[in-house]
């Protein structure tokens, strides 16, 4: 999933200062599972927007909704009739959201209300971590499996580095090594001569350096 | 036993504390509460093991929240006592009203009240 972490309140509460009527909205996807901006997220942005009004003697005017997703044109129907009366719109979807709100909505303040941190799962309740790095190519099948892209510091293709030190990055104690594990993998697949072959060098234009991405299937374009 | 606790409380009953969300304490706040305490099970006690726990969490988050808001943590607690503490139940209402009356009333409520 697209992981993403809530902007502190104070960098919301300035973003939105100038504007009086507010809606909050959430998103039912990614954002949902890394707890971040789903609906449960949006009642407690809400709810934190109207007490620094109140506080501020303001009469406090939020709306809320959770669309299905932020980042498909259909589900931006949704807003249709909510977005009419409000001054701006603090879309806690990842940054996807409030682009497809500002490419749909000509004439309404958009800020986003999350930092997008990456692609990655949930090692654990409440603690995720980054698996890929979206390269546009995957070859983990050539390293057991694990991304040394995503997972290495460097991204070394030919890893480990002179950091690497009981299975743990230089960085950090609580970064494992991804080599030290491509090398634990392959050993107990009994793959290890896999690491003895010589590939071509990576083709990095799936990668951002041939621009901004887009994907086309001519099977379900209507 | 007949114990006096100050009138000032309302108690809202529910079945496990781990029921308790952050957002049902901020709602209490931007409805004007002046504070909220969560009287859970003695810790070690729950009968589903962690519903206690989890609520000292989201206490303790809806404080870090408070704090966010220039609003004082203190005014929302987490307290732990079991069913057959009577008396403590009535010493911890006494403490906490008498915690939030040196606070003074929330600025939200008063706000409310001129509103």
């Amino acid at each position: 999933m697209v992981v993403a972490e809530r902007k502190p309140l104070n960098e919301l509460l300035e973003m939105v200062q100038p504007y009086k009527k507010i809606l909050v909205a959430g998103c039912k996807g990614c954002v949902t599972v890394c707890n971040a901006g789903g609906k449960k997220e949006v009642e407690i942005l809400a709810s934190e927007l109207r007490i620094a009004r109140k506080k501020e003697g303001q009469e406090p005017d939020v709306k809320e909704i959770t669309l299905e997703r932020q980042c498909d044109p259909e589900y931006m129907d949704q807003l249709t009739e909510v977005i009419k009366d409000r001054d701006a719109v603090l879309s806690i979807a990842c940054s996807v959201g409030p682009q497809y709100i500002a490419g749909r909505f000509d004439d309404k303040v958009v800020f986003p209300g999350l930092n997008t941190t990456f692609i990655g799962g949930s090692l654990e309740h409440g603690v995720f971590a980054e698996f890929c790095q979206a390269c546009g190519a995957c070859g983990i099948h050539n390293f057991g499996g694990l991304c040394p892209i995503a997972r290495c510091s460097k991204s070394l293709l030919n890893g480990p580095c002179g950091g690497s030190s009981k299975g743990k990055c230089e960085i950090s104690k609580e970064v494992d090594c991804v080599w030290q594990l491509i090398y634990d993998r392959l050993n107990r697949l009994g793959q290890m001569d896999r690491l003895t072959r010589v590939i071509p060098c990576k083709d990095w234009t799936t990668s951002r350096d041939g621009g901004p991405r887009k994907t086309i299937r001519e099977d379900l374009k209507l | 036993m007949r114990l006096q606790y100050p009138t000032n409380i309302r108690v809202i009953m529910v079945p496990c504390t781990g029921r308790v969300d952050v957002i049902h304490l901020l709602n209490a706040i931007e409805e004007g509460a002046d504070g909220i305490y969560v009287a859970g099970c003695l810790e070690g006690d729950c009968h589903y093991i962690s519903g206690n726990l989890k609520a000292r969490k989201r206490v303790g988050q809806v404080k870090k929240i408070l704090t966010e808001l220039g609003l004082e943590p203190e005014r929302v607690e987490m307290y732990n006592l079991s069913a057959a503490q009577g008396p403590r139940f009535a010493e911890i209402a006494r403490e906490m009203t008498e915690k939030i009356k040196n606070l003074g009333p929330s600025p939200i409520g008063q706000k409310a009240k001129a509103a």
